[in-house]
């Protein structure tokens, strides 16, 4: 019934993703080592060009490719946030990589390649795609982690999510085995229609194992383990583009398995959802507090939220997709803001990456001290900052639904949590005399500007956003 | 303006103010200067407005006014704004004294002066926005984004110990707010709004109603604060500066009591009933105990702090014995203690910015140097203390009418935290300004200068006033307090006859 011209017309995005890659890779190889040209402008022109096709492209919902690529709009809001995170992880990389001297052309086609992965994970209607588009994602991950392959850190960096990444890889490989084995299908659809009601042990095991794989990608706990340490390692460009794109990803596809492919037994997977976020945000509270390192940092920071989010998604319904769909766009604002503010730390040419390089900044720098402070307390859930109604949603959901254990839980360790954020501002603001910061390049000055402005504007006119997030989760029901 | 009222004019004024100053360029005095102005400027007009306002308020109508509502978020949140018998006062009372706080700043912060202002005017927003609130989330919004400039107020221009005392400050508020976060989200479920107006008509579930009032008494609690949870305090007033603590022991602490008498008492009425008995323990607890622990304090500012919590705690003793004078003289003694311990804390900050020290035992004889000052501090000292003839007598005394309705133990218990609470200002006042002047240092020490005797002549007035003749603050939230005592009696007497028809 779906002819090619159709097909692509709903995979257009990736389609230019792919094409794109495959002539930027040719203009890399012939233009040589030396400055590979244009790639970075062509790669974020590309991206841009996807993000426009998905933002002006057909609003109508498909599944083409033999039932294992599904277009529709939920899948088409997370691709949207996955693409801003990459194209601003991008477009605020390019001095940090100069820097480094780590700015060679493959990195803007690694990103590209990742993104595609994302974008086909974030589409996928069945088990295969979903592992093609995962391990695609993963594969190019890998490479960008390590992508300072003279620092030791890095290597070790990418080392580490490797081979963790391939376990993971693997569990989900033996899950997505035995739900076709136990289903006798690997699209989402038809094993919904299988496994529904009282579940068969074997097919159970499948489920558990996915959700391992999945929650990997996510950084939840107990699958967290590699987070703290790549993060720290890896170049700082990279770990925003952990916390921002491949973050959107992961939650994207937890979120279509579970209600695509297990509406059926939403009692037992509930169960994991719950047990898994409860132990993100609590582990993102206490593991955060000890920290001296920004990257570190953030890397509990993001489990926590991880956490927080999955809330929304143990509420369940229509009003638990819009608040995790809310939160991941929200907590991709904050993320990139706090990253951009990351960036511009280097003090005489050298990057540091210690809290308490912080110190004093309001003096030196006021503006960055500003942004930052604002980034700070929106992650920290505090009115009237965009991170408040991010919770707001989520917990509201969790209420609603009648977690009221997770919820107290959640809220507590939320407080937990503002301690370390207070802190930096705390450095920021209460401390003296650290050394001022070299002068910040434009690209994440301008980032974080207006990732501040974001955090204003999306508590002061929220209409809009939130028509866009229940317009996203209806589709996927 | 662009539909918006007379209130949404006097909540986000000051930011229009905070905005003025942020676009100063330059450090140097004249700039500095134009800060301070605009700053006192901008919360001249504004209290200017909210008199406007006042003699636009009918204070025989218990019914909200100057309402002005907009959409804004959709599925039941609202920006709704208005203001009743119960708020307009402490809506006067903030930005009355954010002109004083201003103005008592105007030398004594030195460093980053602009930043100073700009906070103050985002808290004054704040606080202005929590008492005209009429969306529970909205009012929530207004109630935690306080704890940001307040905060930063404590952190950045406080004393040695300001980040310990400021992070107390911010993660006890804190965690006590999210779990009435939480309580009102569940609210939320049951109405489907977060319209207060429309919550305060809606009965919820007696068994539910237990669960929210605790999750309401966990925020309200430590903001008032009451006993247990009062331990902030005094660190956040100690360290402080002099405006700050103004501003916290003059408005922030009466959100508590403000809360209480507006969502816990009509909304809750079956559970505060019921939790009542807890209350009163925990009020004369705080009378007594903290009242005791003032008396041994040796830094000033930590024996008003003291002193602050055991005023509260006739707050809520008054509110929940829900009879007409026990609220009537809680709402009284909110105002009171707010000109009250604002004005007790600007007396420390006039010694303060003299010495430097804050010590007791740093003081003595000052009577001989600074006649004016001792006369305004005493008058303030016997405010505090409820001599007849000033505010805090009127608030005190009403309130234990209310609570001799109740209980004559409880009435009784309280009253000897009013003998101790004489005794401990007293005491204060003696160790401070009587006695032979001996210090050296204290030797050449000024009276009060043009810019602070303006800065109390205000509180002098409005203390003695109010303690002649308290009508002004009485009329105008009678009605809305009748209001509150007749559905609650209403709503307890539906209960009652709930049970008794199921027997």
């Amino acid at each position: 019934m779906s002819n090619l011209p159709f097909a692509l017309a709903h995979s257009l995005p990736e389609a230019i993703l792919a094409g794109g890659i495959l002539f930027l890779i040719l203009l890399g190889a012939i233009r040589g080592k030396e400055g590979g040209g244009p790639v970075t402008e062509i790669a974020v022109g590309l991206l841009a060009t996807a993000l426009a096709v998905i933002l002006l492209g057909s609003k109508t919902t498909a599944v083409v490719f033999d039932g294992a690529f599904i277009d529709d709009g939920f899948g088409r809001f997370m691709k949207g946030l996955t693409l801003v995170g990459s194209l601003v992880t991008l477009v605020m990389s390019q001095e940090f990589l100069a820097h480094e001297k780590i700015d060679k052309f493959e990195f803007p086609i690694l990103i590209l390649l990742a993104t595609l992965g994302m974008l086909m994970l974030i589409s996928a209607a069945g088990l295969i795609a979903l592992y093609l588009g995962l391990e695609l994602m993963s594969l190019a991950l890998y490479v960008i982690a390590a992508f300072h392959r003279d620092n030791i850190k890095a290597s070790e960096a990418g080392l580490k999510y490797f081979v963790l990444g391939a376990l993971s890889s693997g569990m989900l490989l033996y899950g997505a085995s035995l739900l076709y084995g136990f289903a006798g299908t690997v699209s989402f659809a038809g094993i919904a229609q299988t496994i529904s009601g009282t579940a068969s042990l074997g097919a159970l095991f499948g489920l558990v194992f996915l959700m391992a794989g999945l929650a990997f990608k996510m950084s939840a706990v107990p699958f967290h383990m590699w987070t703290p340490d790549v993060y720290e390692g890896a170049p700082t460009p990279v770990t925003a583009f952990f916390a921002s794109a491949v973050k959107m990803a992961a939650v994207a596809i937890t979120l279509r398995v579970v209600f695509t492919a297990f509406p059926g037994i939403s009692a037992q997977w509930r169960q994991i959802i719950i047990f898994i976020s409860l132990l993100s945000m609590v582990l993102g509270a206490f593991a955060a507090i000890g920290q001296t390192n920004i990257k570190r940092l953030m890397a509990y920071s993001a489990i926590g939220h991880i956490g927080f989010a999955l809330v929304g998604l143990a509420a369940g319904g229509e009003a638990g997709v819009s608040g995790v769909l809310a939160y991941m766009a929200i907590y991709l604002v904050m993320t990139l803001g706090t990253f951009a503010g990351i960036l511009s730390m280097r003090v005489d040419g050298e990057a540091v990456e210690n809290i308490a390089d912080l110190s004093g900044l309001a003096k030196t720098d006021g503006e960055m001290a500003f942004f930052l402070a604002m980034m700070m307390f929106s992650l920290a859930g505090i009115p009237p900052l965009a991170g408040f109604f991010a919770k707001w949603y989520v917990f509201n959901a969790a209420i609603q639904a009648g977690l009221y254990w997770l919820a107290v839980l959640g809220v507590l360790s939320s407080a937990v949590a503002a301690f370390y954020y207070l802190r930096i501002v705390k450095v920021m603001y209460f401390d003296e005399g650290g050394k001022a910061f070299d002068k910040r390049s434009p690209a994440p000055r301008a980032i974080l500007a207006i990732s501040g402005v974001l955090v204003l504007v999306l508590f002061a006119y929220p209409s809009v956003f939130t028509e866009a997030t229940t317009a996203a989760a209806q589709s996927l029901f | 303006m662009f539909g918006f009222g007379l209130l949404s004019a006097i909540v986000f004024l000051p930011l229009i103010g905070a905005a003025f100053i942020l676009t100063l360029r330059g450090n140097d005095e004249a700039t500095l200067e134009n800060a301070r102005r605009a700053a006192l400027g901008t919360t001249l007009i504004v209290f200017l407005l909210s008199v406007y306002a006042y003699t636009r308020f009918d204070p025989t109508s218990s019914a909200f006014q100057l309402v002005e509502e907009k959409h804004w978020f959709g599925n039941g949140l609202v920006y709704k704004m208005g203001i009743d018998g119960i708020s307009f006062p402490l809506l006067l009372l903030t930005t009355f004294l954010m002109p004083i706080c201003i103005l008592a700043s105007w030398q004594s912060i030195k460093s980053r002066v602009k930043e100073y202002f700009v906070a103050f005017l985002v808290l004054e927003t704040l606080m202005n926005g929590v008492f005209c609130a009429l969306d529970l989330v909205l009012f929530y919004l207004f109630f935690e984004g306080g704890l940001i400039p307040m905060f930063l107020i404590i952190g950045v221009w406080g004393g040695p110990r300001r980040v310990y005392a400021s992070f107390k400050f911010f993660l006890y508020t804190l965690v006590g707010s999210l779990l009435m976060l939480l309580a009102i989200m569940a609210m939320y479920g049951v109405a489907g709004t977060t319209d207060i107006v429309t919550l305060l008509q809606t009965p919820f579930p007696a068994s539910m109603q237990k669960w929210l009032w605790l999750a309401f008494l966990a925020s309200l609690a430590v903001k008032l604060p009451m006993w247990p949870v009062h331990t902030w305090l005094p660190d956040a007033h100690v360290e402080a500066p002099t405006a700050g603590s103004v501003i916290l022991a003059g408005v922030l602490l009466k959100m508590g009591g403000y809360g209480f008498i507006r969502f816990s008492l009509p909304m809750f009425p079956d559970a505060s009933a019921y939790f009542a008995p807890l209350i009163y323990a925990l009020s004369v607890i705080a009378i007594i105990y903290t009242s005791l622990v003032a008396l041994v304090q040796e830094d000033m500012k930590k024996l008003i702090a003291y002193s602050s919590v055991a005023h509260m705690g006739f707050v809520t003793m008054g509110l929940f014995t829900m009879t007409a004078q026990g609220v009537q003289g809680a709402v009284y003694l909110m105002v009171s203690h707010g000109l009250v311990s604002a004005a007790l804390f600007l007396c420390v900050g006039v010694v303060y910015d003299r010495l430097h020290t804050r010590e007791i035992a740093a003081y003595g004889g000052l009577v001989n140097r600074m006649p004016i000052y001792a006369v305004v501090f005493m008058i303030f000292t016997l405010a505090n203390v409820g001599l007849p003839g000033t505010t805090g007598f009127i608030g005190e005394f009403l309130t234990m009418l209310g609570a001799f309705r109740i209980s004559s133990w409880v009435a009784f218990l309280a009253t000897t935290g009013m003998i101790l609470s004489a005794a401990y200002a007293l005491y204060l006042y003696r160790r401070i300004v009587f006695g032979v002047l001996d210090k050296p240092s204290l030797a050449s020490i000024l009276d009060l200068s043009w810019r602070e005797k303006v800065q109390f002549a205000p509180l002098v007035a409005l203390t003695i006033l109010y303690g002649i003749y308290p009508a002004p603050v009485i009329d105008s939230s009678a009605a809305a307090i009748n209001a509150l005592i007749k559905g609650y009696e209403t709503a307890l007497n539906a209960t009652m006859t709930a049970a008794l028809s199921l027997n």
